[in-house]
């Protein structure tokens, strides 16, 4: 609770110092200021409280994603100074979306009522459609906040048509209550229509197969920090939200919804990695990546009951490498009008720090040893086996292999191809932001069982 | 209230319902022009506006009245920044068919 005060404290703030012409000071205070409601946050765990008649439960589940998610945005405004340097005027205006946008993803993870996670969800998606579409002049951005406005707020209808059909059957929104009618009376067929709604709600905003067509245009057309934003953010965050979802409400998973669960999470895999391998554009290649990547974080929905550990490490190392990749991305297309994988050749020769980081990302996303993205992999896999789903976890052996394929195309590209143009100078914030998440990602995969720890 | 409820049924509240949501996601599906495409959202989310008050009577709680109240707040919202959305689009291209939005593919 104290956190989503502490945020929305910052956000008016970051708005007041518009008023008091203080420019120049919103992007150091709004990190900091991130940093201390970081340490209220971690304050909270190992204790269980719950506000507002339930409105707000904390627990360790959602302090620990909560940390994620501040940890994150921290980077992300930390980018944010260089990124907007043209409209500095406005910059108050992004940087506090940014910041209601991460309320919006403490709502999701801290729920303890329905009509919170609705809230919390549509706080989210409406500073995500506007700053997609932020730079107005642009058609390219309008047609991409236009789409994934169309496409966000269809989702929302059907998850509020969900949360209507479940409040029918329930006659009540609070998470505990539900779960307990679903363990005793026999329950009306509106019940599991509200569930599978609600599935399919989310999957849109997790962007899974078949549900997502939005993502690469989306994520093409938006400006480069607000696709940061939505592939490492957003999409963790509606991961856990869906997690939190399913094991509030139904614990005991039919087997006919596991198979669904299976079914889209190979699908979102294969697709979004074969889809991957054509790709000439960095941004649409890493939305494809992140589809697959939603497909294997979908995994953990097969073992739902012990398996939260598994996905705050695999959503921290994922998340980690996409911002890590993202910091080198944002300086490579600071002033190109596109994002293809041309702009990167040479960048091991006249950057090698920037393309060290990129490697390491891409690597980390690719699953080889010594990242994070390998031992969240392994932690998921051999949970997976021990639940006895052994055809899954070969499809998803074998579409890690794949995507390999396309990490490496942008790996050659930096370091076998000669540079077209003279390096500029780099703002020491990207240096700062990329290699401190790549450490922190090493670091969490040298010690795995502190973060898959966290949560019990 | 609950009289009216009770000689109607619950169920054909929610045929009504689910017919008016259809009839959104259709709209929203079948037709090109912007401004009816968020007149199709919107009947999506009144449909279930109904349903929720109709459920709240149903069940003789005041909950699913007060969740009505959070879900036009917010798509008050949401329709707010789409017309923004869709004023800049019309000041770039000069019509609102989102038949035009053509520039992202792969």
């Amino acid at each position: 609770m104290n956190t989503l005060l502490a945020i929305t404290g910052i956000g008016v703030l970051c708005l007041l110092f518009e008023i008091a012409n203080l420019r120049k000071a919103i992007v150091p205070f709004t990190v900091v200021a991130l940093l201390g409601t970081l340490g209220i946050t971690l304050s909270d765990y190992g204790t269980v409280h719950s506000h507002y008649n339930n409105m707000i439960v904390t627990n360790n589940f959602s302090v620990s994603f909560s940390a994620l998610f501040i940890v994150l945005t921290i980077f992300l405004v930390a980018l944010s100074g260089d990124f907007y340097r043209k409209t500095e005027a406005k910059i108050s205006d992004f940087v506090s979306i940014k910041i209601f946008l991460l309320a919006g993803a403490v709502a999701m993870v801290s729920f303890g009522n329905l009509s919170m996670f609705f809230l919390g969800i549509e706080v989210l998606s409406i500073s995500l459609y506007i700053l997609a579409a932020s730079q107005r002049l642009n058609i390219r951005s309008n047609e991409a906040g236009m789409k994934y406005f169309l496409m966000g707020s269809f989702a929302s209808g059907i998850i509020l048509f969900g949360i209507c059909l479940i409040y029918g059957a329930m006659g009540t929104f609070d998470i505990q209550e539900i779960s307990e009618l679903t363990g005793s009376a026999e329950l009306p067929e509106w019940f599991f229509i509200g569930i599978v709604l609600l599935t399919i709600g989310m999957l849109f905003k997790i962007a899974a197969v078949p549900f997502h067509f939005w993502a690469p245009d989306v994520y093409e057309g938006s400006p480069t920090l607000t696709t940061a934003v939505m592939s490492t953010l957003t999409k963790v965050v509606a991961m856990a939200a869906f997690y939190k979802l399913l094991t509030g409400m139904n614990a005991n998973i039919s087997y006919e919804y596991e198979m669904v669960i299976m079914v889209v999470s190979i699908a979102s895999m294969t697709v979004g990695n074969i889809m991957a391998l054509r790709q000439t554009n960095a941004k649409r290649m890493l939305a494809f990546s992140g589809i697959s990547h939603a497909g294997f974080m979908l995994m953990t929905l097969l073992n739902i009951t012990s398996s939260a550990g598994t996905l705050l490490y695999y959503a921290s190392a994922y998340a980690l490498a996409g911002i890590a990749a993202f910091a080198v991305i944002l300086y490579v297309c600071r002033d190109k009008e596109n994002e293809d994988i041309y702009n990167f050749n040479g960048l091991g020769k006249t950057r090698p720090v920037l393309a060290a980081v990129l490697t390491a990302a891409l690597l980390s996303m690719a699953g080889i040893p010594i990242f994070a993205g390998f031992f969240a992999k392994f932690a998921l896999f051999s949970q997976t086996i021990k639940a006895g789903y052994l055809v899954m976890v070969i499809a998803a052996v074998i579409n890690s292999i794949i995507s390999v394929g396309y990490y490496f195309k942008l790996i050659l590209a930096m370091y076998t191809k000669d540079s077209t143009e003279e390096a500029t100078k780099v703002p020491v914030v990207f240096y700062a932001v990329g290699v401190l998440s790549i450490l922190i990602n090493i670091a969490i995969g040298l010690y795995p069982s502190f973060v898959i720890n966290l949560i019990k | 209230m609950g009289n009216v409820l009770n000689q109607i049924g619950i169920e054909n509240y929610i045929f009504l319902c689910v017919i008016l949501f259809s009839i959104g996601v259709f709209g929203v599906l079948y037709r090109r022009n912007a401004i009816i495409v968020f007149m199709s959202i919107e009947i999506m989310l009144n449909a279930v506006n109904l349903l929720f008050v109709a459920f709240s009577t149903y069940h003789q709680d005041a909950q699913g009245q007060v969740f009505v109240f959070f879900s036009m707040a917010v798509a008050a919202a949401e329709v707010a920044v789409g017309l923004a959305i869709v004023v800049s689009i019309f000041r770039n291209l000069g019509s609102i068919d989102i038949d035009n939005l053509k520039n992202l593919k792969g």
